[in-house]
């Protein structure tokens, strides 16, 4: 026998193995058929012979020439001998090749069953693996039948990788042999609960598969697939459960309806394309459906309609062209029953509009705004068309006296409560673009005229604001009015005395303003009577408003009454005022950002937080102050004076904004490269303001419709067309290379359209904080304060970034521990301090300690999972990975703050990042008011290539006793030289009940009564084989899961620590050896098992 | 799934897997028409096509097309993540994997594909777990064979 192996294997020395064939064949390119027919020659020969290694050899060989094309049917009987080995490597050969050879009508497959049957309950796993990836190839109903017994019993066998291989094949069984689906199905439903995922997996394929067979049979596993699917996080699996839904539908209308919730939030969350598409293929199939099953046909068409829409406006984000196409589709909509499809359609409409088609949709708009029911939906209509119209700087108007004409037009809507919208609108435009001034103030003045239109019921109307702008823009802009006199008039009629008070106020300012423009034009006469008239007038109607019962109002008329008065007398001595009046409202209003107050230094010696007079005491009422409506108040000309800069005085005032940024957790760090130096500024003159005046005047007399603009502006772009049409024929006339581009055929691009008006832009570059100086200070701020920490934060400039956990936490966790707690309990030794000194030092410790934290205490790492691989790999755009650390909020037990770092790996820019996280009913993104529940949030910095950031997130959650993870998507976009592509990247994040821990001091005698109150469960934790010393593994419960020690007699120590929502959890940690107990001590035994679990976990992983 | 090809862009097979059996005849009929109709498609094309019954899906990786049949019913993207996520775990298996991996370990490329997918189904989604599978049986073959003091395949 010995002789025999030996000779085996130097006849085996002398055989050419796979890899030789390959290349034979390779380097044989010409006479290949012949060489292979050598080769089988030689395979034929050491099949005969006895050793199977040879054999295995040959059969392997085989395979590979079976997939050139050839015939190897003939060796089947030598691939079963190979099968049958004992051992491993020649199985694994020989069930290779037999599932590449066998088919149903190869004879020799009677002859494996039992040696399949054998391999089957073979005690390595793996034997049973390959037996079972074999038969998956070649089942016959024979073998289907015989070997389903074992089969299923493999279904419970201890490893889940024999478990999920059992369960796979079992579809194949039941394809060959029906009849063993009956006794089997039990078993497969047991898996779908299997606490392994891949059994789980497995096992929704197979009822997946067979669902879409029978559906029927299945319809009671429904409420199970609909747990897994609200449940499970792995899309392979979500598509199958989907899928099976899809199929499972049309037999069962009522799911349709339950499936819609589910299946849009996951629409609205995935980034996996094919999961997307899954979900809207059986949401198409749960539409049809429902129209064949449910009387009430139009149900589905509206939900149809919905989920298109609902998909649209998520391909309009990326490809608002292929959106804008189905324009008139979506205009339809607006004339839907349904309110929530119109809202929908709104929504989409804002993200439609171009220069080409605003005027289009708007007219559209204003028709249904015509035939709107319900004031709700109609102000919704209303908001929505002055947000179209008005987003991103009017950047797609380009006739404004069309915009004006339609504000005009709105303020004819009964009972809408955006008056004051409308009214903004109309100042805005008309102080920002000097060309429509006196278009805007012509129409205005109609309105004054006619305001007992706009006033019919006044208490309720909030139309009425409305005047409050027409007033003050014919009183600002009065030089533009063609009958001042007239316009004076209708406001000073008695009927003003019912408008609010702040309305009437600025028709007095206003109506003085009038006054003067009237006088400098009668003044010029010779007949001076027409003068003295005017002032009648005015001191016969001002009496009005001096009784007025608002105080602005009633402060205003007599003020400008008695100036009146005196101006009648002079104009009774034959003085002429006019000059001197206009004195008074002399000066352009210029439009000023927002922020550019803050570029005006401060004078010299005027301390801005000292009081002016005594603080008021707090029970002075403030009903009696008068409510600013608008942002806008009067305008009053004062300029600034520029005095120096007060060095001192600015630091000391950015020092103050620094404390109060540091205080504030929501505060988010810009990037460093709005620097600015703060000195530069000196005065609103450096405020640039462009200013193009472009006019096309237009008169209109009467009231505006905007309709005719719709027309005027397609002329006008015509005649635009058509002038450039003409330059390029003379371009090319010039020309004449042949070259010449099609300028006049198709439609006209978005930049071809010019406005015709220009709007001033204010360009917003004031920075909110210097950050140059702030960083710098900053820095060493931290280091005084720094307590003695043992690495000082030298290393700060660059954010923190970690890729992995442990490395950089361990290097020191004694050093650590010790300086949190010295950090910890440096405020109580300042005990004896001045009360507001102390609140401050807390402050900054707070912060060091926070800063501290980031740097290195790097809790978690994100795990991203990529659904849609080839999105992210192939480009390498995003680095997978961020650190963040979630952190309790103390005053609030239902709030958590989770600070997100984002790093920018690759060499593109990343800009308008949007992190979304879809909500579970326990954990909530918290976000901005009036915003929807599957909005995204803005991340409020963009990422140069290799630069990172930090973002701080606010959750409110309910229950906190058990860990949770959450799925998210970060959706941003990726800006190159050459183009920008939108990108999506799916991620989790994983709320663990450690982070709902907050370090909390306990004295000694505090923890023993709480011990004795009794109130509290016990658990205790097992730490196998943990070797550090106990004061290293002491500062890393302390580090990672947030407790403080409490006192601690050799190598037992006893630990606390506090919940957001004020659970007490108390540690008892005794070291033998390498073995650690843990007993705790809890009053929410959930969140306890949590807790040591995460322990358990910490120690696992060092 | 039905069967899932690789061939090469001169149209030489690289790897074939039926999770249908079929006859020799059948199959190598079914290579000629995927060769045929995937290879004289222009590369910015789409990856689906409908043969007969069936929806073809493929994507080229380098040199080579990796070709899948599924039913009508299937989800096409899903299969494209499949065979991407095939050429993941070669790439994983082999490092950077090229074409001559595939043409000298033809038997390793089967034995990943096994472990991923199972009578056409998906076995296991977990890259890692497919890894350590793998890892395991080859020590355990390798065992074997360096106690048959064989060099390794």
């Amino acid at each position: 026998m010995a002789l025999k192996i030996v000779k085996g294997s130097i006849d085996r020395m002398f055989d050419k193995n796979l890899q030789d064939l390959v290349r034979g064949i390779r380097n044989h390119k010409e006479d290949e058929a012949k060489y292979i027919s050598t080769c089988i020659d030689e395979i034929k020969q050491e099949l005969k012979q006895d050793n199977i290694a040879v054999k295995a050899n040959a059969v392997c060989k085989l395979t590979y020439l079976q997939m050139l094309g050839y015939d190897v049917s003939w060796a089947a009987f030598n691939i079963v001998e190979v099968m049958s080995s004992s051992k491993f490597t020649y199985k694994r050969i020989g069930y290779l090749a037999a599932s590449q050879c066998f088919h149903e009508s190869t004879d020799v497959i009677m002859l494996t069953t039992n040696q399949i049957r054998k391999d089957l309950s073979s005690p390595n796993q793996y034997d049973t693996g390959v037996a079972l990836t074999g038969l998956s190839c070649f089942v016959t109903p024979d073998l289907a039948r015989d070997l389903a017994n074992d089969i299923m019993t493999l279904m419970s066998h201890t490893k889940p990788y024999i478990r999920k291989k059992a369960v796979l094949i079992m579809y194949k069984v039941f394809l060959k042999y029906p009849e063993s689906l009956r006794p089997a199905f039990p078993r497969l439903k047991e898996k779908l609960e299997d606490p392994d995922p891949g059994v789980q997996s497995a096992a929704v394929n197979v009822i997946c598969e067979l669902a879409r067979r029978n559906p029927k049979n299945y319809l009671s596993l429904a409420p199970l697939f609909f747990k897994l699917m609200t449940s499970s996080t792995n899309n392979w699996v979500l598509i199958k459960i989907i899928k099976l839904f899809g199929a499972l539908t049309p037999l069962e209308p009522r799911l349709g309806k339950k499936l819609i919730e589910p299946l849009t939030n996951l629409i609205h969350s995935t980034s996996a394309m094919s999961l997307l598409y899954e979900c809207v293929n059986t949401v198409i199939a749960v539409l049809i459906s429902l129209s064949s099953g449910m009387p009430n046909h139009s149900a589905s068409i509206q939900v149809m309609k919905y989920l298109g829409l609902l998909a649209m406006s998520k391909i309009l984000k990326t490809h608002p062209k292929s959106v804008q196409s189905h324009k008139d589709l979506i205009l339809q909509c607006l004339d839907d029953k349904d309110e929530s499809i119109r809202l929908r359609a709104l929504d989409l409409l804002y993200g439609m509009v171009s220069k080409k088609n605003l005027m289009e949709i708007v007219k559209k708009l204003m028709l249904h705004v015509d035939k709107a029911e319900g004031t709700t939906y109609r102000d919704e209509l209303l908001t929505k068309i002055i947000d179209i119209c008005s987003q991103s700087n009017y950047q797609y108007i380009t006739n404004f006296e069309w915009y004006i004409s339609i504000l005009v037009e709105l303020t004819r809507l009964e009972g809408t409560r955006h008056g004051h919208l409308i009214a903004s609108q109309m100042l805005d435009v008309a102080i920002r673009v000097k060309a429509i001034r006196a278009f805007a103030v012509a129409q205005m003045a109609t309105l004054l005229d006619n305001a007992h239109l706009l006033t019919g019921n006044m208490q309720r109307n909030g139309i009425c604001e409305v005047l409050y702008a027409a007033a003050w823009i014919c009183g600002e802009f009065s030089e533009h009015l063609e009958n001042p006199m007239q316009t004076l008039e209708a406001m000073l009629r008695p009927k003003v005395a019912t408008l609010p008070g702040h309305i009437q106020a600025v028709y007095v300012q206003n109506a003085a303003k009038l006054f003067a423009t009237v006088l400098k034009s009668q003044e010029g006469n010779t007949d001076s009577t027409a003068a003295q008239e005017t002032s009648q007038l005015m001191i016969d109607r001002l009496p009005l408003f001096v009784q007025s019962a608002n105080l602005e109002v009633q402060e205003r008329a007599s003020c400008i009454l008695q100036l009146v008065k005196y101006i009648q007398k002079l104009q009774q001595k034959d003085v002429e005022v006019a000059e001197e009046v206009n004195a008074l409202f002399a000066g352009e209003l210029n439009p000023v950002a927002p922020k550019a107050q803050k570029k005006v230094p401060v004078p010299e010696g005027l301390d801005l937080d000292a009081w002016i007079n005594e603080p008021p005491s707090e029970s002075e009422s403030e009903d009696e102050q008068p409510k600013a409506i608008f942002a806008k108040e009067e305008p009053k000309h004062s300029r600034p004076r520029h005095t120096e800069v007060d060095e001192k005085e600015l630091a000391r005032r950015r020092e103050v904004r620094k404390q109060e940024q540091a205080n504030n957790p929501f505060y988010i760090k810009a990037s460093p490269s709005s620097q600015k130096v703060y000195q530069d500024t000196p005065g609103v003159e450096h405020i640039p303001v462009v200013q193009i005046d472009l006019s096309v005047p237009l008169k209109v007399p009467g009231l505006p419709m905007s309709d005719q603009y719709v027309k005027l502006e397609e002329e006008r772009r015509q005649k635009e067309r058509a002038e450039k049409k003409k330059k390029v024929k003379k371009n090319r006339k010039e020309k004449r290379s042949g070259r010449g581009k099609k300028h006049d055929s198709g439609p006209e691009s978005e930049e071809d359209i010019t406005p015709a008006h220009l709007v001033d832009i204010v360009t917003e570059e004031m920075p909110e904080v210097c950050w140059s100086c702030y960083s710098q200070k900053q820095h060493s701020n931290c280091l005084s304060l720094c307590f003695g920490f043992p690495r000082p934060l030298a290393d700060s400039e660059k954010l923190p970034v970690r890729s992995h956990r442990a490395a950089e936490a361990l290097k020191s966790p004694v050093e650590d521990g010790d300086a949190r707690s010295a950090a910890i309990q440096e405020p109580k030794k300042k005990s004896s301090k001045e009360k507001r000194e102390k609140k401050k030092d807390k402050d900054r410790d707070r912060k060091v300690k926070l800063k501290y934290f980031f740097e290195n205490y790097v809790p978690f790492i994100l795990k991203i999972a990529l659904p849609s691989v080839y999105l992210v790999d192939e480009t390498m755009l995003f680095s997978p990975i961020k650190v963040y650390d979630i952190q309790g909020n103390l005053q609030d037990g239902s709030q958590v703050v989770v600070s997100v770092i984002f790093e920018n790996k690759c060499d593109s820019f990343l800009k308008s990042m949007e992190f979304n996280v879809l909500d579970s009913l326990n954990t909530k993104l918290q976000r901005p008011e009036g915003s929807g529940p599957h909005d995204g949030l803005a991340v409020p910095f963009q990422l140069p290539p290799g630069v990172s950031n930090e973002a701080q997130f606010v959750f409110t959650v309910q229950s906190i006793v058990m860990p949770q993870k959450l799925k998210g998507t970060l959706t941003f976009i990726v800006k190159n030289e050459d183009s920008s592509t939108h990108e999506k990247l799916d991620f989790k994040l994983h709320f663990t009940c450690t982070s709902y821990l907050i370090t909390t001091p306990c004295y000694s005698d505090a923890f023993a009564k709480l011990l004795e109150s009794g109130d509290l469960k016990s658990s205790s934790v097992r730490l196998e084989g943990v070797n550090m010393p106990f004061h290293h593994l002491l500062a890393r419960i302390c580090f990672h899961h947030h407790f403080s020690v409490v006192e601690r007699i050799d190598s037992c120590a006893s630990m606390y620590s506090r919940s957001v929502q004020g659970h007490h959890v108390c540690l008892l940690v005794k070291t033998a050896g390498q073995t650690v107990n843990v007993d705790a001590k809890c009053d929410e035994p959930t969140l306890l098992g949590n807790v040591l679990d995460e322990i358990k976990q910490t120690f696992s992983q060092c | 799934m039905h069967f899932l090809l690789l061939f090469s862009r001169q149209g030489k097979l690289r790897l074939q897997k039926w999770f249908t059996p079929l006859t020799d005849r059948e199959k190598k009929k079914v290579i000629r028409d995927m060769m045929m109709l995937v290879l004289a498609r222009p590369q910015r094309f789409c990856n689906f096509l409908q043969w007969r019954d069936l929806k073809i899906v493929y994507k080229r990786y380098a040199s080579l097309y990796f070709c899948a049949a599924l039913d009508n019913q299937d989800n096409e993207l899903l299969t494209l993540e499949v065979l991407h996520r095939y050429v993941e775990l070669l790439d994983k298996y082999f490092g950077n994997v090229c074409e001559l991996d595939i043409i000298f370990n033809f038997e390793k490329a089967y034995f990943i594909l096994d472990e991923f997918l199972m009578g056409g189904e998906i076995l296991e989604t977990s890259k890692a777990a497919v890894g350590v599978c793998l890892e395991e049986a080859d020590t355990l073959q390798e065992t074997v064979e360096e106690y048959m003091s064989k060099p390794a395949y």
